[in-house]
């Protein structure tokens, strides 16, 4: 579905990515693990196709989705024609629009309208704290709903590939566990993610593979299950 | 001072203010999109002006090209009025894509593009002064212009036409912003610019529509203010802009109801200060209020402190 191949990007003069490759099938949850700096949000950002100043410039290397070639594709037409979301780091949900707004703007290229009305639905379902706070402002929601209103936005787009970039940040451990849950269904449902984590364990747990950065490179790959016994893996990130 | 005096010049001042609102507008639209106060802002309400005069003049038959049959003077009136509006936002959209784009692209800080927007404004006020010369111009009479008396006050239907229009244009900016999901994306920008093509919206869309909305209420501005005071010259947008601009950050810039608020009191306050004082210190004084009021509430009547992101 999606592959990464040798991928080299830069912010301004400082290469963020040295050689980046790797692969998402149709179906998986892919962890992208490994400390701070070492390049995994850059990656989703470069799969956007994000520019400056918000995201890194492509140097080297291809993305290609389906066996298009995503390099020249603008970031809305990633979201709307690709069918690719991201649910960023920090949220980046709108705060000055309510909780309805927000969704019903991440349906602005679609013109299912049956199917956004089961959609809507179905985000009410997986979230009903949203439900609650529908017409409350994006800002005066908890770190917890706003993740859950930043994920039901990737979700209303009508996506089938969702990039995760840290989802668990600042969450309390009972709200991850929650948020997981909705992942597995999402994924269950159909939908491929890859998801980009600090928390490895919950990550592994997760995923079906994992591929680890450090320093803009990737440095270990495999199955999930594998990864959380390997010695290595374990003495590095898990603790 | 008695009512009838009063009501005139509260009747004054809302017609007066409704120009500055409808220019503010554009000011306001385009800084809540872009954080980018686009200084051409006021030439474009010129070049509506002009472009309404243009159009009118032809529709009257005044050019060797004439349409074959003669319209009434208001159907030319809306007529002149609607392509103006369209005329005038390609204007704007153009300004936009030739001189405000290429520097986004580039990523370059806001200031240059400032600069580069006051350069704009001064290039179309000297086009035009080099296109169509110094000759002041006078736009034709198109409404009949009656004038009401009611007690001691007078006014004309131009100046309720002025009034009215503006009010519609609040009621459907407002409606635009709430309801429709290209609003909400308006909207959406001015909060967080990253995220919104994460929504499948081309963010350059949104740009050219509020170029176009905005500049489509300068021209608004331009033909009702040639019908209200005939006489066009090419730096009649200049002060003019200045002090709408003037006006957006009064009613806090960024929010569409804070630039019809501060259109309308810098009308009431240029008004009642000339109603009391010599007109020569108009705007010494009026200027001088709003100074202190803005060193009291520096972010304007509805505006909000913005919280810097990192």
């Amino acid at each position: 579905m999606l592959e990464v191949a040798n991928l080299h990007v830069r912010y301004g003069n400082i290469e963020a990515l040295h050689g980046v490759s790797f692969q998402v099938k149709e179906g998986e949850v892919v962890a992208l693990l490994g400390a701070n700096g070492a390049g995994k949000s850059t990656t989703l950002l470069s799969i956007m196709r994000l520019v400056p100043p918000e995201g890194p410039v492509v140097t080297q290397g291809a993305i290609r989705f389906n066996g298009k070639d995503l390099l020249p594709v603008p970031a809305h037409a990633v979201v709307a024609q690709c069918g690719i979301g991201l649910v960023p780091e920090g949220r980046h949900i709108f705060g000055n629009l309510s909780v309805l707004e927000n969704l019903k703007l991440a349906t602005y290229a679609r013109k299912d309208a049956d199917q956004i009305e089961r959609d809507y639905a179905r985000v009410f379902s997986l979230f009903p704290r949203l439900a609650d706070r529908k017409h409350q402002r994006g800002d005066t929601l908890s770190g917890g709903e706003q993740q859950m209103l930043a994920m039901g936005r990737a979700f209303m787009s009508g996506v089938r590939f969702i990039l995760l970039d840290e989802p668990s940040m600042g969450l309390a451990p009972l709200l991850m566990q929650e948020l997981f849950r909705v992942l597995k269904e999402l994924n269950e449902a159909g939908t491929t993610i890859l998801l980009v984590e600090q928390n490895a364990h919950l990550a592994l747990k997760y995923a079906h593979r994992a591929y680890v950065m450090e320093t803009g490179r990737i440095v270990l790959e495999g199955n999930a299950q594998e990864l959380a016994e390997d010695a290595d893996m374990k003495r590095a990130y898990l603790g | 001072m008695n009512i009838d005096t009063l009501v005139q010049n509260l009747l004054n001042a809302l017609q007066w203010g409704s120009f500055y609102a409808l220019i503010a507008l554009g000011y306001t639209l385009v800084y809540g999109v872009l954080l980018l106060i686009n200084f051409a802002h006021g030439d474009i309400f010129m070049v509506g002006a002009y472009i309404g005069f243009f159009l009118a003049t032809f529709l009257l038959g005044q050019y060797a090209l004439a349409l074959p049959f003669s319209l009434p003077p208001h159907v030319i009136f809306l007529v002149t009025l609607l392509l103006t509006m369209i005329l005038t936002a390609f204007a704007g959209v153009t300004l936009e894509r030739v001189a405000y784009r290429p520097l986004r692209r580039k990523g370059v800080n806001r200031l240059y593009v400032v600069i580069t927007a006051l350069m704009c404004g001064l290039i179309l006020e000297n086009g035009n002064l080099a296109l169509l010369g110094a000759n002041r111009r006078n736009f034709p009479q198109l409404l009949d212009n009656t004038v009401y008396s009611l007690g001691g006050v007078t006014f004309s239907d131009v100046k309720l036409l002025v009034i009215f229009a503006t009010i519609a244009v609040f009621l459907l900016l407002e409606t635009i912003v709430r309801k429709t999901k290209l609003g909400m994306a308006m909207r959406a920008i001015s909060y967080d610019r990253m995220a919104v093509p994460l929504m499948g919206i081309p963010v350059d869309t949104v740009i050219v529509f509020t170029f176009a909305l905005g500049s489509s209420m300068a021209a608004l501005a331009g033909v009702l203010f040639a019908t209200a005071y005939p006489v066009l010259e090419p730096y009649m947008g200049a002060l003019v802009g200045w002090k709408a601009f003037i006006a957006a950050v009064i009613g806090g810039i960024g929010e569409i109801r804070g630039a019809f608020a501060g259109g309308f009191l810098l009308g009431f306050v240029e008004i009642f200060v000339a109603a009391f004082f010599p007109s020569t210190l108009r705007d010494l004084i009026a200027f001088s209020i709003l100074l202190v009021f803005l060193s009291i509430k520096p972010t304007g009547i509805f505006g909000v402190a913005r919280a810097t992101k990192i």
